[in-house]
């Protein structure tokens, strides 16, 4: 674990904080000076995963770089939610142009801080999955493939969930949405291709990829932190559930989380040009029912007649991400 | 900045929107009880002073811990622990070494030489203990640290009770037990061995004591009608562990039957193990489940060679030989005779059949309520006679060290109230922490360190210690198991999870206030706080 | 310093002098030539520091841009056509925010049917975009026009379109003036942006505004624009003193002092027409030009104190308000209000369609006899509109016009004299 540098704690090893490490030593996030770049007042729902992983991320980011920090945002929920005139909950430079063009704006102010000799400043790009996996996706495409120095990070929360919930190609299979709603021969989202943009991304063999959630702050703030050791085109995926979207308990946003990784339904990995080199074990392998049963959207899977044979192609996806990505049940060392 | 209008804001300005109005449910810090706190007869703050062992700040954790006991190293050896076998992370993979770490502690406070604070102030009252057992102790080390003058009088020849006379030093060495009491002497109490109580009220009186703490302990072996023949030899338990700290050892020969189920039976046998027999057969009644001995001691026993009939009494005892009666579990599990008879080889045959009290010293005293042997006493250790107060193996109660110490305890704040005209109310208990408020996936797996065993070898042949301590490194680790049910740790969760950031940090040792302007009420800081200090509570609108 | 130069290369170089700091392009005929030579400036170290951002798309252009301006860099991209529509919601964007972009429309037509050649469709759909649009009419103006027009925009803190005819302009070798360094360096100053992304100072740009205030931001756009009619004018004349000519302004009139017939027009179409006035002039007609450089801000009363003594106004423009007819002339129509004055909209020189002085005299003189028809689409093939308006009454499904057309033509070549 490249996260934890001190060998092993047993009290709180996953937590936020812990006394028993150097201050250097512990997490952004436990920090009273934190950079809380995202303010309260934001206007999120209750739980907001989406408001979390930012914070998380962006803070991260800004203690690597001093707070030498500008990002461009997309439309979404977590820009709606963070700037509603007159207030914005942002403490740091940021930017909101389109829907679909954050990666191309970030390249834009990545290119004017390159030009005016300021390269100690550096940029993110953010946006939810509609705003990176569709909309966006052409621009983050043309901004992977010339390498500009941007880290675009993706709040997944697998649909569109500023517009109301729809459909978008990060939308799991059988997930309903307004646009698929549990309804006909084949209720919920139809099992597809599949777009999981960190597999294109290393496509693109960019200095880094890497996908986090919620659930695990100090893997996430490592792969942050570790993503602005590099210069050039940088991605990480972060899953981030939507209690309204989703259908869950506000206080789950976290549990549900780490379930999609514990599941194995969401890979939690990092690769460096275009090759994996880790992944995050899972500690204890559930079944998918555990990821799928808490959340309203596959309701409809859990009925009087339980869909067996729609669980148990999810089941599947959630094998072959634990053999393709090698997230394989850690033997605990001591 | 000439900033466009509306398009362009200054940073942060969003603390103008206070989103705590849209909260139905609020969330509050609290303490809840961990189980081990709640188990501990003594009543010590097992978490509180784990807390500081875990940060390697040993002096502190064992200024905590001998708040409430003072003997760490021996509650380290001899302690039954009630508190693991209650500990929640049992529930998880298996309890903290709760004992292991608090005889760490000793050891080191022993090693180092770490004394206790000084007493309050002389409050000018006398208190007589009778009995220098770890009830009498512990009710004088809580009524110095009060500040009353305390004088004990015991009996025998040296101090600790059945700590010394009764448990073997293979289990306590007793440097360790010296050191333990020497510490509690320091703080200014007054031992007089060799003095026994022969009528309480006369001492009273004749010391001008103000009040007294009765700890005469257990001793009178009970002895269970047994026909035997003139050449039969056959002694009691307590007996031949109380000569094992004389000039003579007990004389028991090759083949020694020990009769009885308890520790006692099974301290006995491995002493006679170790004294040179060749065989040490325990005879018991019942089953090996149903033995009142701790399973741990019969594994550790059965590893030293020790043999154990089971189901069968004794009938007949003769010149190296007993009669022995096979018995079967009725439905009830009560065992029946079968008629069935064996004999077996025996050079000498030792009762451990429990012990009673000798309350000859009671004698005259007006109010005392005795029943089945033992004196009754209120819920402030007090007996039936204003100003006697009593405890330990005396009164009804299981019969350990550490119930003796916790007793000694609970009895000195009574004492101290008393002599002061008030009457002692302790804290309000904190609401119980169950296992399923924790979230502990926060906590890598960690099983237990187990303590390093002397080689069953050399156990039969010495007295040496047989379980080792732990080292600092993994004390360090076992205490670092500890999931601090139900109070905070400064994880830092809550603050680190907010999606609102509405927890305020205060900084090391102050913990965190919520900051209900901007908290919306998610509950996501309940549900990610690993031990259980955070619930929801319906918002007052 | 004088030169014979491609009208691209020209521009380009002119471009260079202005210190672009960030420059995004993406190849649409007529506009490649511009970015290509540009492109060559920055990688070979002429033009420094400037980043040049070969993007996968105009949207991307625009937005790149976007994000240089606010952090502070001078910025410029390049477009026509089809391009422009593909960045339109960056577009609306850019200057939604007040960034200060310059971007030089090749104007091209608008397909489908896909069509490189000139005409103004492009740019005129974007007339409410928010952007300033000037439009040149020769070379040396549009090389003039983008130095004032980085002054212009960075002064308002607002985006400039140059506009210059693609083909006409853009791929005509002409005798240029290239100003110095020196020059526009006297002239443009380094860029001080009135909003900027930057750690030391952190702002939120681009917020959510709800009704509360979006009028009022959309007004203030407008009153940007207001105030650059009079910048406008100002920004000419200082530039006439630096660089000695007369470039730019709002409209300019020629021979139009005792006009009866004025013919108003934009871009470089503007030389054929004064040279057909020209003639008629030498023939006694009564009859001049107004040419209007600023279509955004439009400027109401300039047009309007020039065609006011007129009788009547002739408004040839290059693009179709389809539906209703003219754009440009609608706004001419709207500077004239309340003015009695006979008006007449000619659409000419869609997709590229020569128009030639022997056409215009033609259409002069119709008009000075107010034979006109108030909306005339200059030299139309009404045999082969006829015939397919009249196979189109036939037969519902009469399949794809242009297709037809073009078979009845005999042709697959775009008419170009
Ligand atoms: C063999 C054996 C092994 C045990 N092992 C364990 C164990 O591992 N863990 C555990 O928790 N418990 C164990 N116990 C039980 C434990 O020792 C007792 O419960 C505990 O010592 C009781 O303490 P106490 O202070 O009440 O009495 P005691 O320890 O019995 O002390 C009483 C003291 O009072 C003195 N006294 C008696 N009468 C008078 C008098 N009239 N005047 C003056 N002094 C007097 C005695 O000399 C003695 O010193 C064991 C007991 C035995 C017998
Ligand atoms: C070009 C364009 N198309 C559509 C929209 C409407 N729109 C705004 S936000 C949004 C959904 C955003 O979804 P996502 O990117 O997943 O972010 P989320 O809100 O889920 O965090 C949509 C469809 C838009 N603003 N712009
Ligand atoms: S984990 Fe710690 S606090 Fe919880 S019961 Fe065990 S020792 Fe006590
Ligand atoms: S989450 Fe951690 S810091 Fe917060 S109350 Fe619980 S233990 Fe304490
Ligand atoms: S996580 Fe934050 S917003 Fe949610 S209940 Fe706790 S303090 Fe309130
Ligand atoms: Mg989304």
């Amino acid at each position: 674990m490249p996260f934890q540098p001190i060998k092993f704690y047993q009290t709180g090893t996953f937590t936020v904080g812990n006394r028993l490490l150097k201050p250097e030593d512990r997490s952004v996030q436990s920090h009273r000076d934190r950079s809380n770049a995202i303010n309260s007042g934001h206007r999120a729902c209750q739980g907001c995963g989406e408001a979390l992983g930012a914070r998380y991320a962006l803070d991260a980011a800004m203690e690597a770089t001093g707070s030498q920090l500008i990002a461009a945002n997309a439309t979404g929920c977590l820009e709606v939610f963070t700037t509603p005139y007159p207030e914005t909950s942002w403490q740091l430079p940021w930017m909101h142009s389109l829907f679909g063009n954050a990666a191309a704006v970030a390249t834009g102010i990545a290119a004017a801080l390159k030009v005016k000799g300021r390269s100690e400043v550096r940029v993110v790009a953010q946006g939810g999955d509609g705003g990176t996996t569709d909309i966006g996706f052409g621009c983050l495409s043309g901004m992977f493939e010339r390498n500009d120095d941007v880290l675009y990070i993706c709040y997944d929360n697998e649909a569109y969930m500023n517009t109301g919930v729809q459909r978008s190609s990060a939308t799991p299979p059988a997930a309903r949405t307004a646009t698929t709603m549990p309804v006909g021969p084949n209720p919920g989202n139809e099992f597809g291709q599949g777009k999981f943009v960190p597999a294109i991304a290393m496509a693109h063999e960019i200095p880094y990829v890497a996908t986090a959630t919620v659930a695990d702050l100090r893997d996430l703030e490592a792969k942050v932190k570790r993503a602005m050791e590099f210069r050039g085109a940088r991605y990480i995926h972060i899953l981030v559930p939507c209690p309204l979207g989703w259908g869950t308990a506000s206080h789950d946003t976290i549990h549900i989380a780490r379930l999609a990784h514990e599941t194995g339904l969401f890979p939690v990995f990092e690769a460096e040009h275009g090759v994996q080199v880790s992944a995050l074990p899972i500690r204890k392998q559930l079944p998918v029912e555990e990821y799928l049963k808490p959340q309203k959207r596959f309701a409809h899977l859990f009925g009087a007649k339980p869909k067996l044979d729609v669980i148990a192609r999810i089941q599947e996806r959630a094998d072959r991400n634990i053999r393709k990505y090698g997230m394989v049940q850690r033997e605990e060392v001591l | 900045m000439d900033k466009p209008f509306a398009i362009t804001l200054d940073p942060g300005s969003s603390l103008a929107n206070h989103t705590g109005s849209w909260r139905t449910k609020k969330p509050v810090y609290l303490d809840r009880l961990p189980p081990c706190n709640n188990a501990c007869p003594a009543g010590e703050n097992i978490q509180g002073w784990l807390f500081h062992a875990e940060s390697g700040d040993y002096e502190k954790a064992w200024r905590v811990l001998t708040l409430d006991n003072p003997f760490p190293s021996i509650m380290g050896r001899v302690c039954y622990h009630p508190c693991e076998s209650a500990c929640n992370r049992g529930q998880l993979d298996s309890p903290v070494g709760i004992n292991s770490v608090e005889r760490f502690l000793g050891d080191e406070a022993i090693k180092r030489g770490w004394k206790f604070d000084a007493p309050a102030a002389s409050t000018g009252k006398e208190v007589l203990i009778v009995g220098a057992g770890p009830s009498g102790l512990s009710a004088a080390y809580h009524l110095a640290r009060l500040g009353h003058s305390v004088e004990i009088h015991d009996a025998g020849p040296l101090s600790g009770g059945m700590m010394r006379f009764g448990i073997p030093k293979y289990r306590l060495p007793r440097d360790v037990l010296d050191a333990e009491v020497a510490r509690i002497l320091k703080l200014g109490v007054t031992l007089k061995l060799n003095t026994k109580v022969a009528n309480i009220e006369d001492s009273m009186r004749a010391g001008n004591f103000d009040a007294a703490f009765l700890a005469v302990g257990a001793h009178i072996g009970k002895r269970a009608f047994i026909p035997a023949g003139d050449a039969a030899h056959i002694v009691d338990a307590i007996s031949v562990l109380r000569s094992m700290e004389g000039e003579d050892k007990p004389m028991l020969g090759r083949r020694v039957v020990v009769y009885g189920g308890g520790n006692t039976a099974i301290d006995v046998a491995r002493t006679a193990k170790r004294l040179g027999a060749t065989d040490a057969i325990i005879v018991y009644r019942r089953t090996r489940e149903k033995m009142p001995a701790h399973d741990f001691e019969v594994e550790e026993a059965l590893q030293e060679g020790i043999m154990i009939k089971w189901l069968s009494t004794i009938k007949q005892a003769d010149e190296g030989m007993l009669t022995l009666e096979k018995m079967k579990l009725d439905d009830k599990g009560f065992p029946q005779p079968t008629g069935e008879f064996e004999t077996m080889a025996a050079d000498s045959l030792v009762l451990a059949l429990g012990q009673d009290v000798d309350l000859s010293l009671l004698q005259g005293v007006s109010g005392l309520e005795i029943s089945d042997g033992v004196v009754k006493v209120g819920p402030n250790m007090m007996t039936g006679h204003q100003g006697i107060f009593a405890g330990g193996d005396m009164v009804p109660s299981e019969r350990t060290v550490t119930v003796g110490v916790g007793h000694g305890k609970k009895a000195a704040r009574h004492i101290d109230a008393w002599l002061r005209n008030t009457t002692y109310e302790p804290a309000a208990k904190h609401e119980p922490v169950d296992f399923k408020m924790l979230n502990t996936w926060y906590y890598s797996d960690a099983p237990k360190t187990l303590r390093p065993m002397l080689d069953a070898i050399r156990r039969q042949s010495s007295f040496d210690e047989v379980q080792g301590g732990l080292d600092e490194t993994n004390a360090l680790f076992e205490a670092r198991r500890c999931l601090s049910c139900g109070n905070c740790f400064e994880c830092d969760n809550c603050y680190g999870v907010c999606p609102d950031n509405a927890v305020i940090k205060l900084g090391p040792g102050k913990r965190f206030l919520f900051n209900y302007d901007y908290c919306k009420g998610c509950g996501m800081c309940v549900a990610e706080c690993p031990c259980g200090a955070i619930k929801m509570v319906a918002e007052d609108i | 310093m004088l030169k014979q130069i491609e009208g691209s290369r020209a521009v380009a170089e002119a471009i260079a002098l202005c210190r672009p700091e960030v420059i995004c392009a993406y190849p649409i005929s007529p506009q490649t030539h511009i970015v290509e030579a540009l492109g060559e400036m920055v990688k070979s170290e002429k033009l420094a520091p400037c980043e040049f951002i070969n993007v996968e798309s105009e949207f991307a252009a625009m937005s790149v841009a976007i994000g240089a301006s606010a952090t502070g860099a001078r910025a410029y991209t390049a477009t026509a056509s089809q391009g422009l529509l593909f960045m339109v919601e960056a577009v609306y964007n850019a200057s939604g925010l007040g960034l200060p972009i310059v971007m030089t429309v090749a104007n091209r037509a608008i397909g489908a049917p896909i069509n490189i050649w000139n005409d103004h469709s492009d740019s005129l759909s974007q007339r409410d975009s928010g952007w300033m649009q000037l439009f040149a009419e020769t070379n040396q103006e549009a090389l003039d026009l983008h130095i004032q027009a980085f002054k212009l925009a960075e002064e308002l803190s607002l985006p400039v379109m140059v506009c210059m005819d693609g083909f006409i302009l853009t791929h005509a070798y002409e005798q240029v003036d290239m100003p110095t360094q020196q020059q526009v360096d006297a002239y443009l100053q380094p860029y001080e942006p009135r909003q900027v992304l930057d750690p030391r100072e952190p702002v939120s740009i681009g917020a959510m505004v709800g009704p509360e205030a979006f009028m009022e931001v959309r007004y203030l756009a407008h009153a940007k624009q207001m105030q650059a009619l009079e910048r406008i004018p100002q920004l000419a004349a200082e530039f006439k003193q630096i660089f000695g000519r007369d470039t730019g302004g709002l409209v300019h009139t020629y021979r139009a002092e005792d006009a009866e017939t004025i013919v108003v027009a934009m871009g470089s179409v503007l030389g054929t027409i004064k040279d057909t006035v020209d003639e008629m002039r030498d023939d006694g007609h009564k009859i001049g030009v107004l040419g209007i450089t600023s279509f955004r801000p439009f400027p109401l009363a300039q047009v309007r104190a020039a065609l006011q003594n007129a009788k009547r106004v002739v408004v040839l423009e290059k693009s179709l308000a389809v539906g209703i007819g003219g754009i440009l002339s609608t706004d001419v129509r709207m500077a004239l209000s309340g003015l009695q004055l006979h008006g007449y909209t000619v659409v000419a020189g869609l997709g590229g369609r020569a128009i030639t002085r022997k056409s215009l005299h033609k259409l002069f003189r119709e008009a000075q006899q107010d034979t006109l028809q108030q909306l005339t689409f200059l030299d139309l093939d009404w045999d082969v509109v006829n015939k397919q308006l009249a196979r189109e009454r036939a037969v519902r499904r009469s399949g794809p016009a242009a297709e037809n057309m073009l078979r009845d033509i005999g042709t697959v070549a775009s008419k170009i004299a």
